[in-house]
């Protein structure tokens, strides 16, 4: 195995993850801004705001910035809860990715920070616990 | 969906379902796959060609915007996935070309649902 860094192993494909969602978050909100905005301001600044939100996470993950990693991937998780509980389903116009809990987008964006945080928290730990030899595998 | 998008997502999915070998075998793609992958790209480009086309016809009230959008993003995909997968040449970096090529006949079924909420 390489060596241990977020963006390495799993960390790689997780980073692309991101980025996928970055473009597409952030590209959604730009959309919605462009043509409606005056529709609901709210709603699509939230949807602007998870862009960014994604757009920072890639790169602190692609850069290493574990403490900034940890914190946006905190707030990826906080934002799916809270949006996904308040949202309305039927509202598709409005919506964010994190509308529905991220159903519109396979449920990934739920599923997303909690990989995020484990990967870290993984990484952590291992950083911590893990002798200078190979390691073994699972965990 | 149009006869265009229909082969995309099958060439992705073939193609999926090779990287899916590639990495269960534990090899690194080779010049077949990537020349694939240069192959699915201009399937793309072709789509995004046409898709304008459609766009700037009677297209009967789309959303254009989100409709071009999901156009030039597919073009991004597959390219960026490659540079970033070449970083490192493992089972991560192929797994990076598979969600990449996962993702082709997602945006495929998006513009499909967008021009069909006309």
């Amino acid at each position: 195995m390489s060596n241990r860094s977020t963006r390495t192993g799993l960390g790689r494909v997780l980073v692309f993850v991101y980025g996928l969602f970055a473009l597409a978050a952030t590209a959604r909100a730009l959309v919605q801004l462009a043509t409606q905005a005056s529709t609901a301001p709210v709603a699509y600044s939230l949807s602007l705001f998870s862009g960014i939100v994604y757009i920072v996470a890639t790169w602190a993950l692609a850069t290493e910035h574990r403490r900034l990693a940890l914190a946006t991937i905190g707030v990826e998780l906080t934002g799916v809860l809270v949006i996904g509980t308040l949202s309305h389903p039927s509202d598709i116009d409005r919506a964010s990715v994190w509308s529905d809990y991220g159903n519109g987008y396979g449920f990934v964006p739920l599923v997303l920070p909690l990989v995020g945080l484990w990967w870290l928290w993984r990484l952590g730990r291992d950083s911590v616990v893990q002798p200078p030899r190979g390691r073994s595998s699972g965990g | 969906m149009t006869a265009l998008q229909i082969v995309l997502s099958a060439v992705a999915l073939v193609i999926a379902v090779w990287l899916v070998v590639l990495i269960v075998m534990d090899r690194q793609p080779g010049d077949v796959l990537y020349g694939a992958l240069g192959v699915l790209e201009v399937g793309l480009v072709v789509q995004l060609v046409v898709g304008l086309v459609m766009v700037f016809g009677d297209h009967g009230g789309v959303n254009v915007a989100a409709y071009v959008g999901y156009l030039v993003g597919a073009l991004a995909i597959l390219p960026a996935a490659f540079l970033w997968s070449v970083g490192e040449r493992t089972r991560a970096g192929t797994g990076v070309l598979l969600v990449a090529v996962v993702v082709v006949p997602v945006l495929c079924a998006r513009l499909h649902q967008l021009w069909g909420a006309r």
